[in-house]
C-alpha cells in the first residue's frame, strides 16, 4: 500500500501529519495511507499549487453560481453565507461502509420498533425497559397520535444518522435525527461540487454515485399513493428555516412541489392544496417540517406554520406522512441510555454500530455515576432532541457548567444542578472523533469530522445513501464539541474495488418520450410570482421617476413641477431628498423577498441577478450625489432591471406562474403610467417628463413632432395599442393572461374576467379629448381593483 | 343531584371569517363514581359543513367542526342533563407528601388519568420558581399530600383577589401570580404550577358551577360563565383530589366537570383557526339548574 504513496511525485501525504493518538482517515495506525486514497492523493500531488487553487475555486465557483447558501439558525434576515465547502472529500472503503450500512439499518428497524410501540401497546414502559417518566414528560411525544396507526403501517420512512469515529477505530451513532432530518439536499450539492473540483479522476473513480438512492426513494415516495389523482409533495416550515434553500433544491431534484402550511388545507380529513385551478388532493407528504408545528389544533397552539386539521387527515388515513408525526421522541437524547438493552430485548441481538454512552440522571444509580464521572462528560437536557452544545441552554462540559452561549459559568454549581433536576437531565460521554485531511494552505491538515449518513425505506427495504454529508472541525481539537464552533462541509465518497453503476435521476430512455405534464399552481407561488413582478416593475418605474427628477433638479425653473414629482414619489414611500431613496431598496428588497418564497419555481439564474440588484443598490446608495451622478446611477441600475427582465422573460417556461408574474408587472405599469398621467397637466414640463419617464422620446418625435402636446403624450402613452409603455398595451396584457388562466364551462366568463374586460374596454371607448385627469384617476383606481379581483379569483 | 345545563358561547368577527376549523370540549362525561350524562346535544350555528365526535386521549368528549362559507359570527349551544354523584369523603390514612416522590417513582402507568402525564411543565402551566417556593412554604413534609394541595389551595385563595378585568384568556400564569390577581383560569394555573414544583401531579379542571346557591348560601364565583379548577394526584389511597382555588373549597356536588387536560390549552372550549377575519368578541352564557329543590 505504502508503495502507492511513494511512487507520487512530492507527494502532498509525505508532508501530512495525523495527530498523535488520534485516528485518522488518511493513515491507518502503522503511519501507512489507507488504500482508498492513493488515486485521490496521487491526482492532487501531480496537481500544481495554482492547478489545485483553480480545481478548489472552480468547485466554489458552482456552489455560489448555484446560489447554495446556509443560514445560521437565529439569523434575522434573509441574508446567506458562503457554502463552507472543503475541496478534498472524506473517503471511505466499501468494505467498511457496509459494515456501517448494516448498522444503520438494524438501527433504523429497532427505532421503527420503538415509536410503534411508543404510540401503541407502550410495551416497553410496562416491562421496564424504559422509564416512563421519560416518555410522559417528553414533548416530544405528541399524546394526540397515540393510538393512531400509520398509513401504510410504517411511522420512518427517511431518516440521517449523525456518525463519528472513536478512539478505537470503531463507529459510533452521535445521533439520531428522524423527526424532519436535513442534508440530503446539501450532500448532493456537495458532490455536484467535489466532481467540477476532480471532474477526470471522479470520471473514471470507483466512487458510488447518489443518484440511484434517490431514485429508489422517490419511487418510494410514489408507491405510497393511494390515490391515482393525488400527488406527493415536500412540506416545508418556510423561507425563515435554515435549510430552506436545501428544500427548494431537492424539491427541484426530485420533482416534488415544495409547500407550506398555508398552501394546505383539509376538508372532510382529506388534505388537499389550494392551486389557482382549484384543490388538489395530496396524499403523500415528505416533511421537512417538526412535528410538533404541523397542526396548530391539535399541537402547537401557537404554530402559525402548520396545517389545522392535519391530524384528522392522519387519524383518517389519507395521508402518509414520511415521517409519521411523533418520531421526533426518538430523537431525545436520552433515549440512547436505553436503546443497547432494547435492542437485546427486541431483537435478541446487540446493536452492531454503538452509540455513544448515555445515562440518564432521573435513575439513582445513574446520577451517581455522572456524578463521579462528570469531568469526561458532557451533562445536558435529557429530552432534548439535540446535543447539549447545539441547544442553547445550560450544560456542563466535562464538569464545568456553561450558559447556553457555550461560555463557561461560574454561578452555578454542577452538583447541585444534577441533585434539583435529576429527572431531567442526563450525561454523555465527551466522544473524541477521528480527523480528516483538509486542504489548507498548499497542504493537507488533519482536522476532526463527523458524517452524517441518510436511509429510506423503498420497496426492497432500508436503502442507506452510498456517502453522506460530513462536517468538519475547525482546529486540531477532537472533541465532538469542537463542531459547535462551525467549520467546513465536504463530500463523501465511498469507494468500491470494482466498476460502479452511474445510473442518473433520468428514466431508462426505452418506450416513448412523454413530456410531464406541469402540477397546477399552488395559490401561494402564484401570488408571490405575482408580486414578485409588480415589485420589479415598480422598482423599474420608482427608478425612472427619480432619474427624471435628478436630471431636473438643477434648473430653477423645473422647481413646481419637482415639487409635484416629489409629492407623487411620496405616495409611493419614496423621498426625493434621498439621492437613492430607502424607498426603492425597500421595493426591490419586497421583491427578493416574494422570489425567496419561491426558490423551487424561480429561475437560478433570476434569483441570482435580482440578489445582484438589491445588492448593487444597496452599495451604490451610500455613495450616490444628488444630480446628474444620481442620474447616473439610476441609469446603471436601469440596464440592471433590463437584463433581469430580459432574463426572467426569455427564460422562463411560458407556465402557469409566468402568467402571474406577467400580469403583475402589466398592473404595476399600467396604474403607475395612469397615475402619472393624470396629473400631467398641472406644471409645465410635465408632458416632457411623462414622455422621458415612459421611454417613448424618440417614438414621439418620430410620430408627432418635437414639441409634446397633452393630445399626443396621452395618444402615446395611454391609448396607443403598440407602445409597451402604454396603459392600453398592458391592459391587452392582462386580459390575454387572464383569459390563458381561466377555464369557464362553455362560453361564460368569470366574474373577474368581466371586471378586466369592463377596465379594457372602457379604456378603449376613451379619446385623447375624453381621457382627461379626472377620467384618469379613475382608471387607475380600477386598475388597482383589478388587484384585489385577481386576489379573489385565484388565491382563496 | 340532577342538574340541566344551557350553555351558550357565541364569538362575533369585526370582518367575516372563511375556512374556519375548531374543536369544541364542551360535553360533559360520564365518569364512574362521579357523574352521569343522562342526555347531552350541541347545536353550532352556522350549520357546520363537517363535523366529527371523538374523545381525545384524556378520554374528553370533543367534536371537531368546519365552517367553510364567510360567516361573521359562530355560536354553540350546549344542552346537557347530568347526574353529580356525592364525592367519596376523604380516607383516613393516606400518602405523606415526604413519601410521594418514592410512590412517582415506580409508577409505569401510562394510560388517560394516569398521574405521570400531570408531572412536567405544560404550556400554560409551566415551571416556575416564584410559584414553586410559594407553595413550598405552605407545606410540611409530614402532611399527607391531600392537606398539602388543600393548603397550597388555600393559601392561593387568601393571597389572589378574583378580578376579571385584570387578565385576559392569554395572561401568562407569572403574570397574574406577580399581580396576585385574575379569574379561575389564571387562579388554576398558578395552583397547577404550585403543586408541580413541589413534586404533586396537578392537572386543570374545566367544568360548570350550580348557578343559583342552595338556600342561604352564597353565590359562588365563576358561575356565570364555565369555570375552572384543579385536580391534584395525592397517592394511591385518595387517587385525583379535585380543589377549586377561586372558591377555596374542594370539588362537590356543585361542579360539573366538563374536561380534564394538563391546562387549559388541552382543554379549551373552542380551539380554532380560521381566515380573514380581524378582532373577535365573544359572548358566554351559563344556566346550570337542579331538577329537584335542596
Amino acid at each position: 500500500m505504502f508503495k502507492t504513496a511513494a511512487s507520487v511525485p512530492a507527494s502532498l501525504f509525505d508532508s501530512y501529519q495525523p495527530l498523535e493518538g488520534v485516528p485518522d482517515e488518511l493513515v491507518d495506525s502503522t503511519g501507512a495511507m489507507r488504500p482508498a486514497w492513493a488515486e485521490l492523493i496521487a491526482h492532487m500531488s501531480a496537481l500544481s499549487p495554482e492547478q489545485m487553487a483553480e480545481a478548489v475555486a472552480r468547485g466554489e465557483q458552482h456552489l455560489a453560481d448555484a446560489g447554495v447558501f446556509f443560514r445560521n439558525q437565529g439569523d434575522k434576515d434573509l441574508a446567506s453565507r458562503d457554502w463552507p465547502f472543503s475541496a478534498v472529500p472524506v473517503l471511505l472503503p466499501e468494505a467498511e461502509w457496509r459494515e456501517i450500512e448494516a448498522g444503520l439499518i438494524q438501527r433504523a428497524d429497532l427505532l421503527e420498533q420503538v415509536v410503534a410501540d411508543l404510540y401503541g401497546p407502550n410495551q416497553l414502559i410496562a416491562e421496564g425497559h424504559l422509564p416512563a417518566r421519560l416518555i410522559a414528560e417528553n414533548p416530544e411525544w405528541l399524546r394526540p397520535m397515540v393510538g393512531v396507526q400509520p398509513r401504510g403501517g410504517h411511522f420512518l420512512h427517511f431518516v440521517a444518522f449523525e456518525i463519528g469515529r472513536g478512539p478505537d477505530g470503531r463507529w459510533w451513532v452521535l445521533s439520531d435525527r428522524t423527526d424532519a432530518p436535513s442534508g440530503a439536499g446539501f450532500a448532493l450539492e456537495n458532490r455536484v461540487a467535489a466532481i467540477q473540483v476532480f471532474p477526470e479522476l471522479y470520471e473514471r473513480s470507483k466512487v458510488h454515485r447518489l443518484a440511484a438512492f434517490f431514485r429508489a426513494f422517490r419511487d418510494g415516495l410514489d408507491q405510497m399513493r393511494e390515490n391515482p389523482a393525488a400527488r406527493g409533495a415536500i412540506l416545508t416550515p418556510g423561507p425563515l428555516t435554515d435549510t430552506y434553500y436545501e428544500q427548494a433544491y431537492i424539491a427541484r431534484y426530485l420533482g416534488l412541489m415544495l409547500l407550506e402550511g398555508e398552501d394546505l388545507l383539509v376538508e372532510n380529513g382529506q388534505l388537499w392544496l389550494r392551486t389557482v385551478s382549484g384543490l388538489l388532493p395530496i396524499d403523500v407528504l415528505w416533511r421537512r417540517m417538526d412535528g410538533i408545528w404541523a397542526d396548530p389544533l391539535e399541537l402547537r397552539e401557537e404554530s402559525a406554520l402548520g396545517t389545522p386539521g392535519l391530524l384528522a387527515a392522519v387519524r383518517q388515513g389519507s395521508v402518509t406522512m414520511v415521517n409519521a408525526l411523533g418520531v421526533g421522541v426518538l430523537e431525545t437524547q436520552a433515549l440512547m441510555a436505553f436503546l443497547p438493552a432494547i435492542s437485546k430485548a427486541l431483537t435478541g441481538s446487540p446493536l452492531k454500530l454503538p452509540n455513544v454512552a448515555t445515562w440518564w440522571c432521573g435513575q439513582p444509580a445513574e446520577l451517581a455515576h455522572v456524578r463521579k464521572h462528570a469531568h469526561r462528560m458532557m451533562v445536558g437536557p435529557a429530552m432534548s432532541t439535540r446535543m447539549p452544545y447545539e441547544s442553547q441552554v445550560r450544560h456542563a462540559i466535562g464538569g464545568q457548567m456553561r450558559h447556553g452561549s457555550g461560555h463557561p459559568s461560574d454561578d452555578a454549581d454542577l452538583h447541585d444542578w444534577l441533585t434539583e433536576n435529576a429527572r431531567a437531565l442526563m450525561g454523555k460521554e465527551l466522544v473524541k472523533l477521528s480527523t480528516t485531511p483538509v486542504y489548507e494552505n498548499g497542504r493537507l491538515v488533519p482536522r476532526p469530522m463527523t458524517v452524517r449518513v441518510f436511509l429510506a425505506r423503498t420497496a426492497t427495504g432500508w436503502q442507506a445513501m452510498p456517502g453522506g454529508f460530513a462536517r468538519i472541525g475547525t482546529g486540531t481539537d477532537t472533541t465532538a464539541i469542537s463542531m459547535r464552533h462551525g467549520g467546513t462541509v465536504a463530500d463523501v465518497w465511498v469507494v468500491s474495488d470494482k466498476p460502479v453503476d452511474t445510473v442518473s435521476l433520468m428514466p431508462p430512455t426505452t418506450g416513448p418520450f412523454v413530456r410531464a405534464q406541469p402540477d397546477a399552481l399552488p395559490s401561494r407561488a402564484a401570488d408571490n410570482l405575482f408580486w414578485l413582478g409588480r415589485y420589479t416593475e415598480r422598482c423599474e418605474g420608482l427608478l425612472r421617476l427619480m432619474r427624471a427628477y435628478h436630471n431636473r433638479v438643477d434648473e430653477a425653473a423645473s422647481a413646481p413641477l419637482l415639487g409635484a414629482l416629489s409629492a407623487r414619489l411620496k405616495t409611493y414611500g419614496v423621498d426625493t431628498d434621498e439621492p437613492l431613496p430607502q424607498g426603492i431598496l425597500a421595493t426591490i428588497s419586497a421583491a427578493v423577498y416574494s422570489a425567496s418564497q419561491i426558490r423551487d419555481r424561480f429561475s437560478v439564474d433570476g434569483w441570482a441577478a435580482l440578489k445582484d440588484l438589491e445588492k448593487s443598490m444597496t452599495r451604490i446608495s451610500r455613495n450616490a450625489h444628488r444630480g446628474s451622478d444620481a442620474a447616473h446611477v439610476m441609469s446603471v441600475m436601469l440596464r440592471k432591471i433590463a437584463g433581469l427582465s430580459g432574463l426572467v422573460h426569455e427564460n422562463m417556461i411560458r407556465s402557469t406562474g409566468w402568467q402571474f408574474l406577467t400580469i403583475g408587472r402589466s398592473l404595476e405599469r399600467a396604474a403607475m403610467t395612469a397615475d402619472l398621467l393624470s396629473g400631467v397637466e398641472d406644471h409645465s414640463g410635465g408632458l416632457d417628463l411623462a414622455i422621458e419617464v415612459g421611454d417613448s422620446i424618440m417614438i414621439h418625435r418620430q410620430r408627432y413632432s418635437v414639441f409634446t402636446s397633452r393630445h399626443s403624450v396621452i395618444d402615446l402613452l395611454a391609448l396607443d395599442e403598440s407602445n409597451p409603455r402604454s396603459i392600453h398595451f398592458h391592459l391587452n396584457v392582462i386580459r390575454k393572461r387572464v383569459d390563458a388562466l381561466t377555464v369557464a364551462p362553455s362560453g361564460q366568463i368569470s366574474a373577474f374576467q368581466r371586471s378586466v374586460l369592463a377596465t379594457q374596454t372602457s379604456l378603449a371607448l376613451q379619446s385623447v379629448t375624453t381621457l382627461d385627469a379626472q377620467a384618469l384617476k379613475i382608471l387607475h383606481g380600477q386598475i388597482l381593483d383589478l388587484s384585489l379581483g385577481l386576489n379573489a379569483a385565484f388565491m382563496t | 343531584m340532577m342538574y340541566d345545563i344551557k350553555l351558550t358561547i357565541s364569538y362575533d368577527y369585526a370582518r367575516p371569517a372563511v375556512q374556519a376549523r375548531h374543536i369544541a370540549c364542551l360535553m360533559p362525561p360520564s365518569i364512574a363514581g362521579v357523574q352521569r350524562l343522562v342526555a347531552g346535544l350541541l347545536t353550532i350555528d352556522p350549520h357546520p359543513d363537517e363535523s366529527t365526535d371523538r374523545t381525545d386521549f384524556f378520554g374528553n368528549h370533543v367534536t371537531e367542526f368546519a365552517i367553510r362559507a364567510p360567516h361573521s359570527a359562530i355560536s354553540l349551544l350546549v344542552q346537557a342533563r347530568v347526574e353529580r354523584l356525592p364525592p367519596a369523603p376523604l380516607p383516613a390514612q393516606s400518602t405523606c407528601l415526604a413519601d410521594l416522590a418514592q410512590i412517582m417513582a415506580a409508577l409505569s402507568d401510562m394510560g388517560p388519568d394516569a398521574p405521570l402525564h400531570y408531572t412536567a411543565a405544560s404550556p400554560r402551566a409551566p415551571e416556575n420558581a416564584e410559584m414553586t417556593a410559594f407553595a413550598r412554604a405552605q407545606v410540611q413534609p409530614s402532611m399527607t399530600v391531600a392537606q398539602a394541595v388543600i393548603a397550597v389551595g388555600s393559601a392561593l385563595h387568601g393571597q389572589m383577589t378574583f378580578d376579571a378585568t385584570a387578565t385576559t384568556v392569554d395572561t401568562p400564569a407569572a403574570e397574574a401570580f406577580a399581580l396576585r390577581q385574575g379569574v379561575c383560569q389564571d387562579f388554576s394555573h398558578i395552583m397547577i404550577a404550585c403543586l408541580r414544583g413541589i413534586g404533586i401531579p396537578a392537572g386543570y379542571v374545566s367544568g360548570f358551577l350550580r348557578t343559583a346557591p342552595p338556600l342561604g348560601k352564597q353565590r359562588l364565583e365563576g358561575a356565570d360563565a364555565m369555570h375552572a379548577w384543579v385536580r391534584a394526584w395525592c397517592g394511591p389511597e385518595v387517587g385525583w383530589l379535585e380543589f377549586d382555588p377561586t372558591n377555596n373549597k374542594c370539588a362537590d356536588m356543585d361542579h360539573i366537570i366538563v374536561a380534564y387536560g394538563r391546562d387549559y390549552s388541552d382543554v379549551a372550549p373552542i380551539k380554532g383557526t380560521l381566515r380573514g377575519s380581524g378582532r373577535q368578541k365573544s359572548r358566554q352564557a351559563v344556566d346550570v339548574i337542579p331538577l329537584q329543590s335542596d
